[in-house]
Formats: C-alpha cells, sequence, structure tokens
C-alpha cells in the first residue's frame, strides 16, 4: 500500500480547461475496455504528469463507480501521483542487486546534491526525488532513471554530470 | 556492399550508452561514404562487454566492447567495419566462452536477430511449434509441455501442463492466457531481455496456450518500469497480426488468437497472479483467497492459464523439437534450462542459460568471475527479495528447485545477487521486512503489521537493546508470518530475514543465532 487514500477536499482546485479535455480524452480512448481503469489512468498520467484529485468524479462516472473506488485504485499503485512532480524526476532503484554495488550511498549523495529527500519535490519545483525498487538493469547498478531515461554504473560523478542541469541548491525563495 | 553492424537496443545496453554509439557509428561511417545496415538488436546477456558492438563479417560477427561513444572513431579508424583489431575487440561473439558454453534453447535468438523482423524470427527456427501445435490436438499440447517437465520460470515451479490440463478441461464461454510479465523480482530481468530481444518467441508461445487450453484472448501484464519492453511487445503485436499470426485466423488454421497489453503501475505485489488479476480487471492488486485457483476461476471469473514470461517462450521450442529434447536437459525434477541472471556485486553480470544442476560456484566464478570490486564474496540472495541468503560455504549448491528446497531456500525466477564482504546482512534482513511493508497489499494482518514490526524488532536488535528478547520477539513474527500469511510476500519474507540471522550472526552483534535467546523446549 503506497499512500492511505487522499480524499478530495470540496475546495479541491478544480480541473483547468486543458487538464479537463486530458481527462475526457482518456475517458474516450479506454471507456468501453474491459478492466479499463487503469489503462485510464495511466492515459492521465501521461498527458498530465499526475492524476489530478478532481479528475476522480469523471472517471468514477464515466466507468459507474464509485469515487472511493477510483480513489482506492489511485492510492494502491506507487505510480499514480496525485501532485504534479518537479521539472525533472529522478528514480533511484533501493533494490539488493543496486545495494550490493552502492546503491544507498549513491542516494544518500543524490540527497545532498540535490537538496531533497527521497519522495519529495524540491520547494522550487525543479526535481522530484523517488525511490524504485528494481528497473531490471540489474547487472550494471546502481541504476536510476531521469525522466524516464535509465543510466546504469551510476556513481555519485556520474550522477553530477547526467544531472548537471538541475542547479544543485535551493535558491533562496 | 553495406555492411551490418549490430547494436542493442536492450534497456541495459541503452543505460550504458548504446543510443549514443549507434548514433556515432551511424555518423562516422556516412562520412565516411560506407554504405552501413544498423541492427539494433536485443542483448547477448553478456552485460559486462555492453554495449557490444557485432560487425559481420565473412569470417562471423566480430564482436567490440564494451564501446562508448567516444571510443568510435578510434574504432573506426582501426578497421571496425571489417573487424578490425582495437583493443575492445573480442573476437567472433560466439566463441566468447561465457556465452559458448551456455546452452541457450529459450534465448536462442536473443541478440542474434533484429527483434521486430518477423521473417528472421521464421528464418532462425520461429513459428515452427505453432505449426506443430495447430496439428495437434489441445490435450496432445497440454501432454508435450507435461512430458518436457516444464515447471512455471515466475518462481513457484507449479507444473506447466498440469496448470494448463485444469483450464482445458474447465467450460466456460471464455478463456484467457495472460502472461505475467510484472518481473518484480530485485536481480532479475530474464523476462526484460527476452522480451525486449525476441518478443515474437513470447507472443508464439502465449498463441500455443490458447491453442492448448481453448482460449482465444491474451493479455500480458507488463510492470511500468519497462517502457522499451513495452515499445517492443506493442510493435511485434502489431507485425504478428498484420502477418496474420495473430488474429482471428492464425496462420491460416482458422483458429482465433488475440492479444493486449496491458501495463501495471508499480506495484511487486501485483506479480502474485491473483493481484495481477484484480489489477488487470482495473481493482486495487489485492491477493484473492483460494480456491478457485485462476485455471478455474482466473481473469473475469474465467478460466485462465497464468503463467510467466519464460515460460511461456519456452514452450514453442518443446513443440518444435519435442518433449524429450527439452527433457533430456537438467535433472530430477528440475527439467530444461533455467535462464540464471548474475546480478549485483560479479565482475560479469549478465544472463546465463543453463540447464539445472550448474552450481553456485560454477556461476558466479566461472561465469561472474567473482566480484566486481575484487573483495570476497560474502552472501548471494537467490531468487529475488523473497529469497533466502546463502553463504559462501553453500556455493556448491546445484541449481535445482529440490536442492534449493532442502536447504530451505529457492530457485525462484533465477535471480542470483552477489555481495562482497562489506555487506552488512542485518542492514539487508530490515530492508527485507521494509520492502514487504512497502509492497504489502495489505489484506491481511501477518504482513500488513508484522512487517513493520519486523523493522522495529531489528531495528532494536542492531542498538543491542535487550537482544535475547528481541531474538525471541523475531522468531515468533517469522513463525507467524510464515504460517499465517495469506501470500508469499508476507509468507517468505522471513526467508532472506532467517538465513542472514543463522549465517551472519555477528553482523546482529550477537555470538550465534541463538545467542541468549531462550531456546524452545
Ligand atoms: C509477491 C509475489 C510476487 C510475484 N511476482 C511475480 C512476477 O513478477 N512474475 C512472475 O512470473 N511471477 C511472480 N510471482 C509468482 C506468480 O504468483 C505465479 O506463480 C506465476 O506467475 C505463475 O506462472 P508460472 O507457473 O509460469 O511461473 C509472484 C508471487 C508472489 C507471491
Ligand atoms: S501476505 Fe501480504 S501481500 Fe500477501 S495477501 Fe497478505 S497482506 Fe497481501
Ligand atoms: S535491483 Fe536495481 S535495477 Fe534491479
Amino acid at each position: 500500500m503506497s499512500t492511505a487514500p487522499q480524499i478530495p477536499e470540496a475546495d479541491d482546485a478544480p480541473l483547468s480547461a486543458a487538464m479537463q479535455q486530458a481527462v475526457d480524452d482518456a475517458i474516450a480512448a479506454h471507456q468501453g475496455r474491459p478492466g479499463a481503469l487503469l489503462p485510464m489512468l495511466h492515459a492521465v498520467l501521461a498527458a498530465l504528469g499526475h492524476v489530478p484529485l478532481a479528475a476522480v468524479p469523471r472517471i468514477a462516472a464515466a466507468l459507474d463507480l464509485s469515487r472511493a473506488e477510483v480513489l482506492g485504485v489511485l492510492s494502491f499503485y506507487h505510480d499514480f501521483r496525485t501532485q504534479p512532480p518537479g521539472r525533472t524526476v529522478v528514480k533511484l532503484c533501493r533494490a539488493e542487486a543496486c545495494k550490493a554495488v552502492g546503491a544507498d550511498a549513491l542516494a544518500e549523495h543524490a540527497c545532498r546534491r540535490l537538496g531533497v529527500a527521497l519522495q519529495q519535490t524540491r520547494a522550487d519545483g525543479a526535481v522530484t526525488l523517488e525511490p524504485v525498487y528494481c528497473l531490471g538493469n540489474c547487472a550494471c547498478g546502481p541504476a536510476i532513471t531521469i525522466d524516464g531515461r535509465m543510466h546504469g554504473r551510476v556513481s555519485p560523478a556520474r550522477f553530477d554530470a547526467l544531472l548537471e542541469r538541475v542547479a544543485p541548491k535551493d535558491p533562496q525563495p | 556492399m553495406s555492411v551490418r553492424v549490430y547494436v542493442p537496443r536492450d534497456a541495459s545496453a541503452r543505460s550504458l550508452g548504446a543510443d549514443e554509439v549507434a548514433a556515432a557509428i551511424a555518423a562516422g561511417a556516412a562520412a565516411s561514404g560506407r554504405p552501413l545496415e544498423l541492427v539494433r538488436n536485443g542483448s547477448r546477456g553478456m552485460v559486462w562487454l555492453e554495449p557490444l558492438v557485432e560487425v559481420v563479417t565473412p569470417t562471423g560477427r566480430i564482436g567490440y566492447g564494451p564501446v562508448a561513444a567516444q571510443d568510435v572513431p578510434g574504432l573506426l579508424a582501426a578497421g571496425l567495419l571489417d573487424g578490425g583489431d582495437h583493443p575492445l575487440r573480442v573476437g567472433p561473439v560466439a566463441e566468447i566462452p561465457y556465452f559458448a558454453r551456455q546452452q541457450r534453447l529459450t534465448f536462442a535468438r536473443v541478440g542474434a536477430i533484429d527483434p521486430l523482423d518477423l521473417a528472421a524470427y521464421e528464418a532462425e527456427g520461429g513459428l515452427v511449434g505453432l505449426r506443430n501445435a495447430l496439428a495437434l490436438s489441445p490435450a496432445a499440447i497440454v501432454q508435450a509441455v507435461t512430458d518436457a517437465g516444464l515447471r512455471g520460470r515466475g518462481g513457484a515451479a507449479f507444473p506447466t501442463g498440469i496448470k494448463w490440463k485444469t483450464v482445458l478441461a474447465t467450460e466456460a464461454p471464455q478463456k484467457y492466457v495472460v502472461c505475467n510479465a510484472d518481473e518484480g523480482d530485485s536481480g532479475t530481468f530474464s523476462d526484460r531481455m527476452l522480451m525486449e530481444g525476441d518478443p515474437f518467441v513470447l507472443l508464439e508461445g502465449m498463441i500455443i496456450a490458447g491453442l492448448a487450453t481453448g482460449a482465444t484472448q491474451g493479455y500480458i501484464y507488463l510492470r511500468s518500469e519497462y517502457p522499451d519492453a513495452a515499445a517492443v511487445l506493442q510493435a511485434a503485436i502489431e507485425r504478428a497480426r498484420a502477418g496474420g499470426v495473430l488474429g482471428p485466423d492464425v496462420l491460416g488454421s482458422g483458429r482465433a488468437f488475440e492479444l493486449e497489453l496491458r501495463l501495471g503501475a508499480g506495484s511487486y505485489v501485483c506479480g502474485e497472479e491473483t493481484a495481477l488479476l484484480e489489477s488487470l480487471e482495473g481493482k486495487r492488486g489485492q491477493v484473492r483467497y483460494r480456491p478457485p485457483v485462476p485455471a478455474v476461476a482466473g481473469l473475469f471469473g474465467r478460466p485462465t492459464a497464468l503463467n510467466n514470461v519464460v515460460t511461456l517462450a519456452s514452450v514453442p521450442i518443446i513443440l518444435a523439437r519435442g518433449a524429450e529434447f527439452y527433457r533430456d536437459f537438467g535433472l530430477g525434477r528440475s527439467r530444461g534450462t533455467l535462464a540464471f541472471q548474475l546480478a549485483g556485486n560479479l565482475a560479469r553480470g549478465g544472463l546465463v542459460e543453463l540447464a539445472f544442476g550448474v552450481t553456485l560456484r560454477e556461476l558466479l566464478y566461472d561465469y561472474g568471475g567473482g566480484s566486481a570490486s575484487g573483495r570476497p564474496l560474502r552472501a548471494v540472495q537467490v531468487g529475488g527479495p523473497l529469497g533466502a541468503y546463502v553463504p559462501a560455504s553453500d556455493f556448491d549448491l546445484p541449481l535445482d528447485y529440490e536442492a534449493f528446497a532442502a536447504k530451505g531456500a529457492i530457485v525462484g525466477h533465477g535471480g542470483i545477487v552477489a555481495f562482497d564482504d562489506t555487506v552488512d546482512m542485518a542492514a539487508m534482513a530490515r530492508y527485507a521486512f521494509e520492502f514487504c511493508a512497502i509492497e504489502s497489499c495489505g489484506k491481511c494482518t501477518p504482513c500488513r503489521i508484522g512487517a513493520t514490526r519486523g523493522v522495529e524488532v531489528v531495528d532494536r536488535l542492531i542498538a543491542r537493546d535487550r537482544p535475547a528478547l528481541q531474538l525471541a520477539v523475531l522468531r515468533d513474527l517469522c513463525d507467524t508470518m510464515e504460517h499465517a500469511s495469506l501470500c508469499a510476500l508476507g509468507g517468505m519474507t522471513p526467508y532472506p530475514v532467517k538465513s542472514a540471522l543463522q549465517h551472519f550472526p555477528g553482523d546482529f552483534g550477537l555470538q550465534t543465532a541463538d545467542d541468549g535467546a531462550p531456546r524452545s523446549s
């Protein structure tokens, strides 16, 4: 279980017109398929980078499900973030084969270098750091992804080189 | 005449710069006016040599690796396109001992061909099994798979023929074949390499499973962490459909089989077969009580043949070469081959397909080349995060389902994760509980609560807080989880924990695994 179900608040940010369009497109693309909910949520995620909680009522209505059912699914899966991520998303493999070649040290380095904790988005919105449990790259770890692109044998130095474009320090507000 | 060069498009090769290497070779060849046929193949499994560039010469395919983009100008100057000499030249790839000594049945084509070239697939022996199956009765196909002794490669090692027989015998208006491509175990990547390197063999296996069981619809449930595999599979499905392999009239036989790719969403427990089915149905990935087994009432309540990628991909060769051919590999009740995955701290990590019976030592040293760090190997975890840690004193254990079970260990999906002597086994035991807590589906208490308690107990042990008491609590907890969990996530998390404690008590600050603990009478 990833997170406890979040219940949308009445004052939750409403969907912008563009977001509404993306949600409606996802619904149209998958409605009628058996087991359509996951493909629909994936489509929203792909279009918007997250699944806004305000999309839940529309999706629930389209699939004739209760909002609680949709929320239950949304909160179960690690992929379905409900908040927009940072401009760059970095995932660090935290699983055994990568630990065997220094994944823990790399994670410490990454948090320090980027100035953000695991599972957090930096205050300036530049970067989100997330754990992941195996990327299938276990013969050449530590493995990470940057915006979906995988890298192997990532030493701290290689990490810094790969993330040059993300400013190391949290800029002053 | 144009020269053919292979640069893998495998995700591991790409993670080490294969795209940049391919681009540099294409640019270099263009600049010199040399016509080039660049093929993006799968990986040969020698990850330590990736990116491994292969050039077709009159004397065979000559390899160069590991190649970085900045090596390419020098390689081209040294005559790369004619197999010229260079420090990175590894010679004819088929003769590299790591590769030459393998018994490649399921992975025969992986790395050899363009994964999406259906004609090349057929030229290299593809579709023979399917054509043979089309001439057989469903019962005869099931019998062949049973006689071959094929057991599930996903972890539980259940005989595939028996599962299929149940699906075949269960009457229903609709049946399904579901491929479990969730491959969540750390240290495993054979499903991925197969799907990226030879997707048609998986499709062929699924169609044969459909013929054997009476299922006409298939689903591949692929983990979302594998976007490259998703792209290859989607393209392969479209090409197979266009080529008349999939669809209403499989190879002109009048038999139908359709296939759809579905993505998971980052949940380890969705690799458990009933959680996977829930997820495919669009629900939370919670484990189902059984009976009924999926073979009787699976996807949408219908009979479902659910198998791992490598299980299904091993079926075509059984139908092509015969059950006996396959059964002659292996030993005891472990027949055929397994694609072992050498991972973690090894000098030569990669995929090694061999008959069952090879020892851990051979895999770790003869193939793996010992640790990458140069330090002694101290422990290996076999069979994923729910597998036991095996100490160096047990490295002569043969890889065989029963031999491992007798030691309280598992072969599982064939992942072998090696650690050198810097590993802290108490930290690994703690992580086993932590992972279980993160990934628990929450359906049963021993796992949902127990995993979190486990982290706390190990923390107190590490802090030397009343060790005798913590040991007793830990044993009790492991006992409860093992015996009262609904599925193997909770039920087998104690395996890595107990083996770490048994073989490495010093890492927990203890003299022996029983140190200070009240002994049970
Ligand atoms: C927690 C858990 C995770 C699992 N993950 C996978 C997986 O990723 N891939 C897989 O093939 N089997 C996995 N399994 C095993 C499946 O439940 C099932 O036994 C298997 O897919 C059946 O196919 P097979 O008979 O071909 O092995 C998992 C089991 C458990 C308990
Ligand atoms: S053991 Fe854990 S993952 Fe398995 S059913 Fe129970 S709570 Fe779910
Ligand atoms: S354990 Fe990190 S990629 Fe598999």
